[in-house]
């Protein structure tokens, strides 16, 4: 089983990205399978499920945070698609949380990205980016050619080890040298772990504490004056 | 990469069908226009050469360099990439200072003195725009004029490359016949889309697209050359007389009258 996990802003364009890698795959006989995790909602799963008839299924976090829900589904997701005889997993994350990173090590993590989004974008995505494999660019026709070598060059200098890959997803340019990567992954090897570092500790907000202030929590902290510090026993 | 030529195989168009012309060929120096109505594909065909087509875009053309087809996974240095495409924005989206934005781009096509290519850049590009263009700008600032002038100069001069592909150089108000004078003092092919006639004319070939597909490819006959003169002098006539409207004089008979005589459109 090979798993690839997308991640990336809402909007960049990860399912166009995904529908043409996976039109690609089945052309050359790999059975993908393709789980999308979200918060609230999402009809990817349906849409691609019906399109390509492969196997498909969606998860909403809910009250969990997306990327801690998957990293306690990933498991069961994996055995879901091996027994629906597929070779290939395609993870679609909601790609919101911009301190965690949802890739899992011998998976391949591929970062999407806008090309559209600001030349701040690629300092201000952390391990989203760092820790992925491949940085896909998306909607390069929007911009200039001077503005996409910049923002490509923005990209490489905060992810030094990347690839980069541009790609006008809408008309299926660029999407021929993800595939090749995809091909080239590694299989998954069990009991699988999280590639980067989760945030330290846990959050009194997670477990309910509504209050505005350091004064009224405890755990790891700080304050506009004080980077973090420990309050607990 | 040392190029010498281009060679751009058909495909088929929009429906389907293969394009008529099978193939044209550029050498350095050519100049080529790509003309048709809105809609036809004369951009989709300069994306194909931009991303060296190798029967993987919708169109199904084969852009060759040199005589050979460029592997697809073959990733050019950016500091080499031998083409620059000037594409029809005229806007930009990078929330940088014009200063900083050429620094970075000089810096990734590799000069030696960058300072000195911003500097030639803006010379350039407040050679074509009405007003001028300042390092302190931000970028997404600057008016559509400023920004064609802008993307026309970084490519030439910051970005070198060979073969500059230009997206109706002619659009957002831009002094484009000063525009055309300043290009041609540069060794490179060059391939404009565009729907005016002098342009058109200027160049050695022109490719006439009609519904996603090549229909005709025509090679500039020296009577045409003769027509593309005198509407070079219409060209200047009209241009005298913005400059007129924009100074904010008001126009008389007699200043077209002595136009048409100075300008020779009239004996």
């Amino acid at each position: 089983m090979k798993l690839i996990i997308f991640a990336g802003p809402p909007t960049c364009g990860k399912t166009t990205v995904i529908r043409q890698v996976i039109r690609r795959m089945l052309k050359k006989g790999h059975k993908p399978a393709y789980l999308k995790i979200d918060v609230l909602y999402a009809d990817e799963d349906k849409i691609i499920g019906e399109e390509f008839g492969i196997p498909a299924k969606k998860l909403y976090s809910g009250e969990l945070c997306p990327d801690h829900c998957n990293v306690v589904v990933m498991d069961e997701a994996v055995e879901w698609a091996e027994k629906s005889g597929s070779d290939y997993l395609f993870v679609e994350t909601a790609g919101l949380c911009l301190r965690c990173s949802p890739y899992i090590e011998n998976s391949l993590g591929v970062v999407v990205l806008e090309a559209t989004s600001g030349m701040n974008l690629p300092y201000k995505i952390g391990p989203m980016l760092t820790l992925a494999d491949i940085a896909v660019i998306t909607k390069i026709d929007l911009i200039s050619q001077a503005e996409r070598e910049v923002f490509r060059y923005r990209v490489i200098e905060a992810a030094k080890e990347i690839t980069v890959v541009e790609s006008n997803a809408l008309y299926g340019i660029g999407i021929d040298p993800i595939v090749r990567h995809i091909e080239r992954s590694g299989e998954i090897e069990q009991p699988m772990f999280l590639r980067g570092n989760p945030p330290v500790g846990t959050c009194t907000i997670c477990v309910g504490k509504k209050e505005i202030g350091a004064k009224n929590h405890f755990g790891v902290l700080r304050t506009m004056e004080h980077d973090l510090f420990y309050i607990g026993e | 990469m040392d190029i010498r030529t281009i060679c751009v195989l058909g495909g088929n168009g929009k429906t389907g069908e293969p394009e008529k012309v099978e193939r044209f060929e550029l050498n350095m120096g050519d100049i080529i226009s790509i003309v048709g109505p809105t809609g036809c594909g004369k951009t989709t065909l300069i994306n194909d050469i931009e991303l060296f087509a190798n029967r993987n875009t919708p169109s199904n053309r084969l852009v060759m360099i040199n005589g050979e087809t460029i592997p697809e996974d073959f990733s050019f240095d950016p500091r080499k990439h031998p083409i620059a495409l000037i594409s029809q924005h005229t806007n930009f989206l990078s929330d940088l200072p014009v200063g900083e934005f050429l620094k970075i781009h000089a810096k990734v096509r590799g000069g030696d003195n960058p300072e000195q290519m911003i500097g030639e850049t803006l010379e350039f590009a407040n050679q074509l725009t009405g007003e001028a263009i300042i390092t302190s700008t931000g970028m997404t600032e600057l008016s559509g004029g400023q920004t064609r002038s802008l993307l026309i100069a970084d490519a030439v001069i910051i970005g070198n490359s060979p073969i500059i592909l230009l997206d109706e150089i002619e659009n957002a108000g831009i002094h484009r016949t000063k525009a055309l004078e300043l290009l041609k003092q540069f060794r490179k092919i060059f391939v404009f889309v565009t729907h005016d006639p002098h342009i058109a004319l200027l160049s050695d070939y022109r490719i006439i697209m009609k519904n996603g597909s090549m229909e005709k490819l025509i090679c500039t006959n020296p009577e045409e050359r003769k027509v593309a003169a005198d509407l070079g002098k219409i060209d200047n006539l009209m241009l005298n007389f913005r400059t007129y409207i924009r100074s904010g004089q008001e126009i008389s008979e007699d200043m077209m009258a002595e136009q048409l005589e100075t300008l020779k459109i009239v004996n």
